[in-house]
């Protein structure tokens, strides 16, 4: 299963090469002019049959994780992270850290000695330990500047659910396999597998001033929040705002902090679902953004929508998501890329 | 031939909140088969494996070992719309739960993970504190018919944590407070069996220690040994906490001094360690040393206690680190006591030289 394979392996923002090499290998019979350009984005292009706009999609290859930044005298590591994460998630989690994935984990003051101080430790004041027992014997272990990432092992949980790292933008990634594996189709797809997502969009800006097309699909595993609130009154008909939910097809974004969605690119994308009888849903929070928030200001303008897929859990150790949603997103976008027209792509 | 690390992975990996220590008392009672005479059980589930002297010349005395076999963990409070609200069951931390990979024990083992929420959606007072106990929700990814129909309120959550290697030398994972220390114990009993010795050792696996030292009092209400020596894990210096009272891991067990313990046999444990060249520290604990010796030394009659400890870090957590090493040497510690244990070593309460029926004559 390709996404498992992309769950696995391990990207973090500006070292993305193990994930590259597996979307290379996968994807290589099914497009022509793969390149690797000079900030390590990796673009193909399969040819359309016909003379429909030139629709660029991307996923982000990177994930976000961690940077050993120094040594304790005792051996144990500081660290950084690399993109956005809760402190709050570490306290005695397992890790892989460096260049040769050593099992590491993140060391947690005994609560007997702690608890009297319940604040946030910040991630500067929090320690991975790889069994060091020196400053001199870490830094062969692993030098300054390598990255650390979640230990977590894929699962698959009852018919649907599929549990793992990464799921943000793997789950892009593995869509947009599926998207170049299939076909064919009449319009020509620039794919753009992207880094530095995580840290500022940064590999999709390159990618769309190169590609110059006149349309663009950004495909994410977004922020799924369905969850009860635990200290509801249960005859309080107030709910959390789940921003999508797992179960109710590819999450389709209005908007988000980093760009509006052409209403009529949305509308096309929802009429094109109705049409096919693929269920989908639009997301109702607002935080984050995507890589369209640089992929809809690159050369003059180009409009650009985003379909997600349904994750609980992203930017931690296990994201949660189920595949039916995953394959709705795969039929909705090869739906529209059937249907794609040069009307569409002109702003209303 | 004995395998300390993978005897200590079998222990620490199986699911025994306090209170619930069936599972971890099959495991003990079937690795410690072949190193004792019999076994019993106090009423609240504490094991005790009764080696008996080799070579004792009438009536032998009695050594009570004890390291607790139950683990703190988690229960299932609630379930909503097939998400499972928890209780804690005795000291884990809430501050390190979220994003952890759990096990619910229901009719079948669920693998679930604590919720969180991704930055995106997070509020900048969200991240000011750790959310308590009762915000925290286990998602075992079911839907909610599956999970109504396999778990049930009461039902026991533990953390999801084999056993992990750092660098060869040392191990993390749960529980090794205090399974750590019934490895210490299966160790001696391995030990002994290669030595002659004139006391009757009841190796005990006390139950519920975690939730007040419970199965300790039971244990040695029942047994009535004459002296015992309990073991638990203590703290390793790391970064982030004062560690004015922490002991080296890597530098042998640690020998308890105070109140709790009685000097006579801290004396001798002392005088093994140095005998016997086993590498160990000292550790001065003014009173409570928060362990099964506490218990013991005031149940039954009074009984003459000691502690040895095995430095740890990141107590109570799921990734609780130490060195293989500091057991092994626990063990031989341990067996090379119970082996130079005379047949009439404390024979009175220890304090005096003079014999305690002085003191009766005197006020007469």
């Amino acid at each position: 299963m390709i996404l498992k394979e992309l769950s696995t392996a391990i990207g973090v923002s500006g070292e993305e090469q193990a994930v590259r090499k597996i979307i290379r290998e996968a994807i290589r019979d099914h497009v022509t002019d793969i390149e690797v350009d000079s900030i390590g984005n990796l673009t193909a292009l399969k040819k359309g049959t016909g003379n429909g706009p030139r629709v660029m999609i991307a996923a982000h290859m990177d994930e976000i994780g961690f940077m050993i930044s120094g040594y304790d005298s005792s051996g144990a590591l500081r660290f950084t992270n690399v993109g956005g994460v809760d402190a709050r998630i570490l306290p005695g989690l397992r890790l892989k850290v460096g260049k040769k994935a050593l099992p590491g984990i993140i060391q947690w003051g005994p609560i007997h000695k702690t608890y009297s101080d319940r604040s946030v430790k910040e991630i500067k004041d929090l320690r991975i330990d790889i069994g060091a027992t020196s400053k001199s014997s870490a830094e062969g272990m692993v030098k300054i500047g390598e990255r650390a990432t979640f230990d977590t092992t894929f699962m698959e949980i009852g018919e649907h659910i599929l549990r793992g790292k990464a799921f943000d933008d793997r789950a892009g990634c593995a869509t947009l396999v599926e998207i170049l594996r299939g076909g064919p189709y009449s319009v020509d797809i620039l794919a753009a597998f992207t880094v530095q997502e995580e840290i500022g969009l940064r590999g999709a800006r390159v990618a769309a001033e190169r590609l110059k097309p006149d349309v663009a699909f950004v495909l994410e595993g977004t922020t799924a929040h369905d969850l009860p609130d635990p200290n509801a009154d249960p005859d309080d008909p107030i709910q959390v705002n789940p921003a999508c939910k797992l179960g109710a097809g590819p999450a389709l974004t209005v908007m988000d902090r980093s760009m509006i969605v052409p209403p009529q690119l949305l509308r096309f994308l929802r009429e094109t679902a109705d049409a096919e009888n693929i269920p989908y849903q639009l997301k109702t929070a607002l935080g984050g953004g995507t890589d369209g928030g640089q992929i809809h200001l690159s050369g003059s303008g180009v409009p650009t929508a985003v379909i997600s897929t349904p994750c609980r859990y992203i930017h931690a150790p296990a994201a949660i998501l189920d595949k039916r949603d995953f394959d709705a997103g795969v039929r909705l976008l090869q739906a529209a890329l059937a249907r794609m027209n040069h009307a569409v792509v002109t702003p209303v | 031939m004995f395998d300390l690390k993978t005897h200590l992975k079998t222990l620490v990996e199986t699911h025994a909140p306090s209170g619930h220590e069936g599972p971890i008392r099959e495991v003990v009672q079937s690795a410690w088969e072949s190193l004792v005479d019999s076994f019993e059980q106090d009423r609240l589930g504490s094991l005790i494996g009764i080696k008996r002297a080799t070579n004792a010349n009438g009536p032998a005395r009695k050594i009570m070992l004890a390291a607790h076999m139950d683990e703190i963990g988690l229960m299932v409070r609630d379930i909503v719309d097939g998400f499972i609200l928890i209780h804690r069951v005795a000291g884990i931390d809430n501050r390190l739960m979220m994003a952890q990979p759990v096990l619910v024990h229901g009719r079948e083992t669920l693998p679930g993970i604590v919720a969180t929420t991704p930055p995106h959606l997070l509020k900048p007072e969200d991240r000011k504190k750790y959310p308590d106990m009762d915000d925290l929700i286990v998602d075992t990814g079911l839907p909610a018919e599956e999970v109504n129909r396999l778990v049930r309120i009461g039902d026991l959550i533990t953390p999801d944590a084999p056993m992990l290697t750092l660098n060869g030398q040392l191990v993390a994972g749960k529980a090794f407070d205090d399974r750590a220390c019934v490895a210490a114990v299966t160790a001696c009993l391995n030990e002994l069996q290669r030595l002659q010795h004139s006391w009757d050792v009841y190796a005990t696996a006390t139950v519920q220690e975690e939730s007040g030292l419970f199965g300790a009092r039971t244990a040695a209400n029942y047994i009535k040994p004459d002296i015992a020596i309990a073991l638990d894990v203590t703290f390793a210096p790391q970064a982030g906490v004062n560690n004015d009272d922490a002991s080296d891991i890597n530098e042998g067990p640690v020998i308890a001094l105070g109140a709790n313990i009685h000097p006579k046999l801290f004396d001798r444990l002392m005088d093994t360690a140095k005998k016997y060249e086993i590498k160990h520290q000292t550790e001065a604990m003014p009173a409570n040393t928060g362990t099964d010796a506490w218990a013991i030394q005031v149940a039954h009659e009074g009984i003459p206690t000691a502690l040895i400890s095995i430095p740890i870090r990141n107590m109570h957590s799921p990734v609780e680190t130490l060195d293989l090493r500091d057991i092994e040497r626990s063990g031989r510690l341990l067996a090379q006591f119970i082996a130079t244990l005379e047949p009439d070593f404390f024979s009175t309460s220890g304090w005096d030289e003079e014999s305690d029926t002085d003191a009766e004559e005197k006020e007469s």
